[in-house]
């Protein structure tokens, strides 16, 4: 997944590379209900603001995620199942229920208007998060080996 | 000279002997004459000897007046002195010794009253008008009228307590009716003695509602732990709070004499009071002036530049900023302490702000200046003008505190008029776009931006465009003018932010837009008052 992120707000998209925004795949069906008790979409969040310059917000309520938490399942028309994941830790703010009324929207505008989610770590962590990731031109790098690798 | 009535007398005789201060005495007599407590402290005390010694030798001449109705009688009791006298009429006479009223000379002469521990004694002399006077003088105040307030040390409710628990009893030891209970309160008596000579000397009018604050606290540290015995006695009228240093407070206190029952008061604290080493300590004399407002209207040039100080971790990110701009001169005219900068709405860094401008209010915290002509007002807004090329002010004016409400609430309720430069990412004709003029009361969902989402709460607002107007530059390009309700994200409107804006100019178009200048033409305000240039 890709990362974009600006004043500590993460935002989650499917990274270029990933097999559903390859040509050929249909998504059939978006889920985010993670397990019996667990789904992306009851996530509550309220948050508390002072009216005045110095802004307290806390979110009350809203699901931590790690690294590893699923945040949807995808699966495509050709049977395939994918699992989006956090990929990085931080409180669930909202999901994209867009993308589960309009599924197209994540292939057409995968890093816009077809965003997974929206993450905000916490501000200690906010920091070291961005720096673990990988820049555009990393990236590139990383696919070029891989594809290089696999010929 | 003192008039007080017979019925005084033993109260006179009781608190003289215990050391208090003929001040306070008249005010446990309820003597309602301010200028009475005015008089010198040396007249007073030799009045209120006369006033002993008078009665002393009527009854040393026996005089029996059979006409007399028996109320003028009074019964004199001494526990110390032996003989009771029974005149005709049957009431009994006492003669006081006159021992007994050379001692009360002697324990009141240069001791600190036992009461008000020298407040109505030495805090009301020249020496002290002069030392207050002088700090005010020189902490450079502009004022018209003062009001002058006195933080006394709790300990003074518990000893005026005593002293008239002291009285009570006494005169019920003596069979004698309980005098009123409307004592002339402290700080009333001293105020009645201060404010004469603060007002002579500073040359300006004591007055409740003066906005020029003189204040002095007082302290007896001597006798600091003697409302002590009151959490004892009333645990729950002592909370520990949690920034206040001692649990005692004024307010405590006073709750807790209101409580305590008289025969434990007296159980645990001698009544009357006993007499003091020392005086109170003045500790502070403090000025301040109430805050003046400053209101007008601001325009924004620049498209670096904040509202506020942008710091981040300690660390200024961007040069200087609009509040400290305008602040800087203002501060620098009206000598205050601190500011607190408001507006009507807000602008990003990179947004301009042109017309007539954003309504603000600066509130001056603690002005020594607080007198300023219009035309020193204009000459003011045109040093904030030259000095920076970066913002204007217009409409410079000081203004009340309520008048910033008319400012708070054009943030909610009034249309702003923007103009947007905007860039498509598919080419345009002039007629893709001029159905945009035609749409009237357009409205929004939007999102919570997420560029603020970190300090804002994520929700959901209704806003409306109330019209539009756009200007077509080239197949990529247009310039759009709209107005729009308060609270409206016109950045959002016109990129969308990732769909959460709906609807957004993007998908009117059918386009992916962005936006690249975003100008504030308008704030539909009309406060504060224009003024002709």
């Amino acid at each position: 997944c890709i990362v974009l992120s600006f004043c500590r707000i993460c935002v989650i998209t499917l990274a270029e590379a990933h097999p559903l925004l390859q040509s050929g795949k249909t998504i059939k069906n978006i889920n985010y209900q993670i397990s019996a008790n667990c789904s992306r979409l009851q996530n509550k969040v309220s948050g508390k603001s002072k009216r005045t310059c110095l802004f307290v917000f806390q979110i009350q309520g809203a699901q931590f995620l790690t690294e590893l938490a699923p945040l949807c399942r995808i699966s495509s028309s050709d049977g395939e199942e994918y699992t989006i994941y956090s990929c990085i830790r931080g409180r669930l703010i909202e999901v994209n229920e867009n993308i589960l009324s309009n599924p197209a929207l994540l292939q057409e505008k995968p890093s816009t208007e077809g965003y997974i989610a929206v993450v905000l770590p916490k501000f200690e962590e906010s920091k070291s998060i961005t720096q673990g990731l990988l820049t555009q031109k990393e990236y590139e790098e990383v696919l070029l080996k891989r594809r290089g690798s696999a010929s | 000279m003192s008039s007080l009535p017979e019925k005084d007398r033993p109260i006179v005789q009781l608190l003289l002997k215990a050391g208090t201060c003929p001040r306070c005495i008249l005010r446990f007599c309820c003597v309602g004459s301010q200028v009475l407590y005015r008089h010198p402290h040396k007249d007073l005390m030799k009045d209120l000897q006369e006033f002993l010694k008078n009665s002393q030798e009527k009854e040393d001449t026996a005089c029996l007046d059979v006409a007399d109705p028996p109320c003028k009688r009074i019964r004199l009791e001494h526990r110390e002195e032996g003989a009771d006298d029974l005149n005709h009429n049957g009431a009994i006479l006492q003669l006081p010794s006159a021992g007994d009223g050379n001692a009360a000379r002697e324990s009141s002469a240069g001791n600190v009253c036992n009461v008000c521990l020298g407040v109505l004694q030495e805090f009301c002399e020249a020496d002290f008008v002069k030392k207050v006077c002088q700090k005010v003088n020189s902490a450079d105040y502009q004022f018209t009228s003062f009001v002058f307030s006195v933080s006394l040390p709790p300990q003074l409710s518990v000893r005026e307590r005593a002293a008239w628990l002291g009285v009570k009893q006494q005169m019920r030891n003596l069979g004698l009716p309980l005098p009123k209970d409307d004592i002339v309160q402290l700080k009333e008596a001293y105020k009645w003695i201060i404010h004469p000579q603060l007002s002579e000397e500073l040359g300006v009018p004591a007055d409740g509602k003066s906005l020029f604050e003189v204040s002095v606290v007082f302290a007896h540290p001597e006798t600091d732990e003697e409302c002590h015995f009151l959490a004892t006695a009333c645990p729950d009228c002592f909370k520990p709070a949690k920034n206040k240093q001692s649990v005692f407070t004024r307010m405590a206190v006073i709750k807790a004499l209101e409580k305590i029952k008289e025969e434990d008061f007296l159980k645990h604290f001698p009544c009357p009071p006993s007499s003091p080493k020392n005086l109170c300590d003045a500790l502070e004399i403090q000025c301040n002036n109430g805050a003046v407002f400053v209101a007008g209207r601001y325009n924004k040039y620049s498209r670096n530049l904040p509202q506020t100080p942008w710091i981040i971790d300690g660390e200024r990110k961007l040069e200087s900023s609009v509040e400290e701009l305008i602040s800087e001169h203002l501060m620098a005219e009206f000598k205050a302490d601190s500011f607190n900068f408001s507006s009507s709405g807000r602008e990003d860094v990179d947004v301009r702000t042109l017309g007539n401008g954003r309504p603000f209010a600066m509130e001056l915290v603690n002005p020594r200046r607080i007198h300023f002509t219009a035309e020193e007002m204009r000459r003011l807004q045109q040093a904030i003008n030259d000095s920076s090329d970066k913002i204007q002010v217009r409409d410079l004016q000081l203004v009340t505190r309520e008048a910033i409400g008319r400012m708070k609430e054009g943030e909610e309720e009034k249309t702003k008029t923007y103009s947007a430069l905007i860039w498509t990412d598919k080419a345009i004709q002039r007629e893709d776009i001029a159905f945009l003029d035609d749409i009237k009361e357009l409205k929004l969902d939007q999102k919570t931006p997420l560029r603020v989402l970190h300090r804002r709460p994520l929700a959901v607002r209704c806003r409306l465009i109330h019209t539009m107007k756009c200007e077509y530059i080239d197949e990529h390009h247009f310039r759009l003018r709209l107005k729009t309700q308060a609270g409206t994200y016109i950045k959002e409107f016109v990129h969308g932010d990732f769909g959460r804006t709906k609807p957004n100019i993007g998908s009117l178009l059918n386009r992916t837009a962005d936006i690249l200048e975003l100008d504030v033409e308008s704030v539909d305000v009309d406060w504060p008052p224009t003024l002709a240039e």
